[in-house]
């Protein structure tokens, strides 16, 4: 029957190896994976802007994106090619609550670059090679 | 209880106990935002509202994990800690950071990256109190008499959860490159060191509560948090799916997926194992209730609704939905809310002398909060995959979808309100007891 240091060295054996291999492919995943789907090469000044406009206001409070945040309003990875530039900017710089669809967003009020810099990083995350997210309604009637 | 400090426990808990309920106040303005009613939008807004739900509930978990070690290490290292000011400086901190933080999600302050909202001038803060709580309790365990496994184990998980707190500090322009290391902090965390935690304290129990031979819980403990890093650091991988990481995480991080229900159910098995097994008659009847339920209802709502929908062909339509709610609910309620509410339980009476277990109300609070939360889940169940079906199968617009499955909503209000009613239970119980007193030391442990 299995000893208490034989299990001791299963728990520490088995933890330090697996970490390893996390850490191994971390670096790589890092290294060049993200850069590469990300196309991290196009994050440009606005972008960066558009992602800290994001995080201060905690978007993904109510929206999701990349399919995390959470799970009130809709998902925003591909919104520039469903809803198209103009719409985005409309809801970004109203100042009172946008209601259209029978759920209220908070009225930000963002200014004319608020809004372009918003719309640069969500540009940047639509052309992300995300393994097929979000995927393509299969039942859909056309 | 046999030593002094041990008192300083109680502070913890209750501050669990406040925040716990503050967490469902806020979980209704979300449930009633999600059907229809979001009169109190002006004021707190569906993101505030979330962010205060989600940061309560990690802030009342680690009180009642911190209450738990200032509990279980002076037993187990058989000395006083080491400084009791120190530990209750280190709770007035922690109370304060958690107050500021939730008041400064009302105004607009934040980071808005789930679960590690709080904005980064209090993360520092966070950061100094974890280490004064480090430094009590490893120097307490180290001067003690005897370092247990159970100690070493609670020890280690405590340490490396917040060691693992750091990579959530970093920033990042890619927003990919943010969620990969967010999920370092929050997969490692949840499904990893605080599973040690976990291990750690159910270990404790088990000893108290069955009389099973120490060398043999403490064997088996080895062998689940062994399971648990074996499944779930490369488990990580299915947070990596679809969010702009290469494709070979869909592989590693569904295989190692599912094998984490292992661990769980490792626990759950060892857990009434031990229990059959035991042949001591310990009159906290209802402390074993919660022992045995947080390991069965962790395999089930972390354990196997994690695998439900972890597989990567079913989460490429699940990812992002409320079927992650079902689970997410299911597993911090079955694996650390009921974790550290038997640890309340068990202690409460040690620390007071007063033996509250048999009153009715105990056992209404087990019964009706587990009740409920099942309830819950089904309804995120049934929400989710109407969500799945009409939004990502067949097309329908977001809004469309959501106002078709607005009635489960009706449905998670009502078993959330089980659920209180059982919560509300539990806190009345443990204000029943009064404060710690010295006149409890070694009286019954």
């Amino acid at each position: 029957m299995l000893s208490k240091n034989q299990a001791r060295l299963f728990f520490l054996g088995g933890t330090v190896l697996f970490f390893l291999i996390f850490l191994f492919l971390s670096a790589n995943t890092l290294s060049s994976g993200i850069p590469e789907k990300t196309h991290s090469e196009n994050i440009t000044e606005e972008v960066a802007n558009g992602k800290q406009l994001f995080d201060e206001n905690n978007c993904m409070g109510c929206h999701t994106i990349l399919g995390e945040g959470a799970y009130y309003a809709p998902e925003l990875t591909k919104v520039i090619d469903r809803r198209g530039e103009g719409f985005v900017k409309a809801v970004l710089t109203s100042k009172t609550p946008w209601t259209l669809s029978g759920r209220k967003m908070v009225a930000y009020g963002f200014s004319d670059k608020e809004a372009n810099d918003l719309i640069a990083f969500f540009k940047w995350i639509g052309y992300m090679d995300l393994n097929g997210f979000p995927p393509k309604p299969d039942l859909k009637k056309e | 209880m046999k030593y002094k400090s041990q008192k300083v426990a109680y502070m913890f808990f209750a501050l669990s106990m406040v925040l716990l309920v503050l967490q469902i106040v806020y979980g209704f303005i979300m449930g009633f935002a999600h059907a229809g009613f979001d009169g109190l939008h002006e004021f707190i807004p569906f993101n505030t509202a979330t962010a205060t739900h989600k940061n309560l509930l990690v802030v009342w978990l680690l009180s009642g994990f911190m209450g738990a070690a200032y509990y279980i290490i002076p037993e187990e290292s058989q000395n006083e800690l080491v400084s009791v000011k120190l530990a209750l400086l280190q709770f007035w901190s922690l109370a304060v950071v958690a107050v500021v933080a939730v008041i400064g999600f009302h105004f607009n302050w934040w980071e808005g990256r789930k679960f590690l909202e709080i904005p980064r001038p209090l993360d520092y803060l966070v950061v100094v109190n974890v280490l004064l709580f480090l430094g009590i309790i490893l120097l307490t365990l180290f001067k003690g008499k005897q370092q247990t496994t159970t100690a070493l184990v609670l020890s280690m998980g405590l340490f490396f959860a917040a060691l693992l707190y750091l990579p959530g500090m970093i920033d990042f322009n890619n927003q990919s490159v943010d969620s990969f290391f967010r999920w370092w902090v929050v997969h490692l965390w949840v499904e990893g060191v605080w599973e040690l935690i976990m291990g750690g304290i159910l270990a404790y129990l088990l000893i108290k509560l069955t009389g099973v031979d120490r060398e043999l819980i403490e064997k088996w403990l080895y062998v689940i948090v062994g399971l648990t890093f074996l499944s779930g650091i490369l488990g990580t991988g299915h947070h990596y799916y679809y969010m702009g990481a290469p494709e070979y995480w869909l592989m590693i991080g569904g295989i190692f997926s599912a094998l984490e229900p292992l661990a769980f159910l490792g626990m759950a098995l060892f857990a009434l194992a031990m229990y059959r097994k035991g042949e001591k008659n310990h009159p906290n009847k209802i402390a074993l209730y919660w022992t045995l339920g947080t390991a069965i209802m962790s395999f089930a709502g972390a354990g196997l609704l994690g695998i439900a929908h972890t597989i990567p062909s079913v989460n490429l339509y699940t990812h992002g939905t409320l079927v992650t709610a079902m689970h997410g609910h299911l597993a911090f309620w079955g694996a650390y809310g009921m974790m550290v509410l038997a640890i309340i339980v068990y202690a409460m009476p040690n620390l007071t002398g007063r033996k509250l277990y048999d009153r009715p109300g105990a056992h209404y609070a087990f019964w009706l909060s587990n009740i409920g939360m099942v309830g819950m889940t089904t309804a995120f169940a049934a929400a989710g995959v109407a969500q799945v079906y009409l939004e990502r199968k067949v097309g329908m617009s977001f809004m469309d979808a959501q106002k078709a499955i607005e009635v489960h909503f009706w449905v998670l209000i009502g078993a959330a309100t089980l659920f209180t009613i059982g919560v509300l239970f539990f806190v009345s119980n443990f204000f029943k007891h009064g404060m710690p007193s010295d006149e409890a030391i070694e009286a019954d442990s």
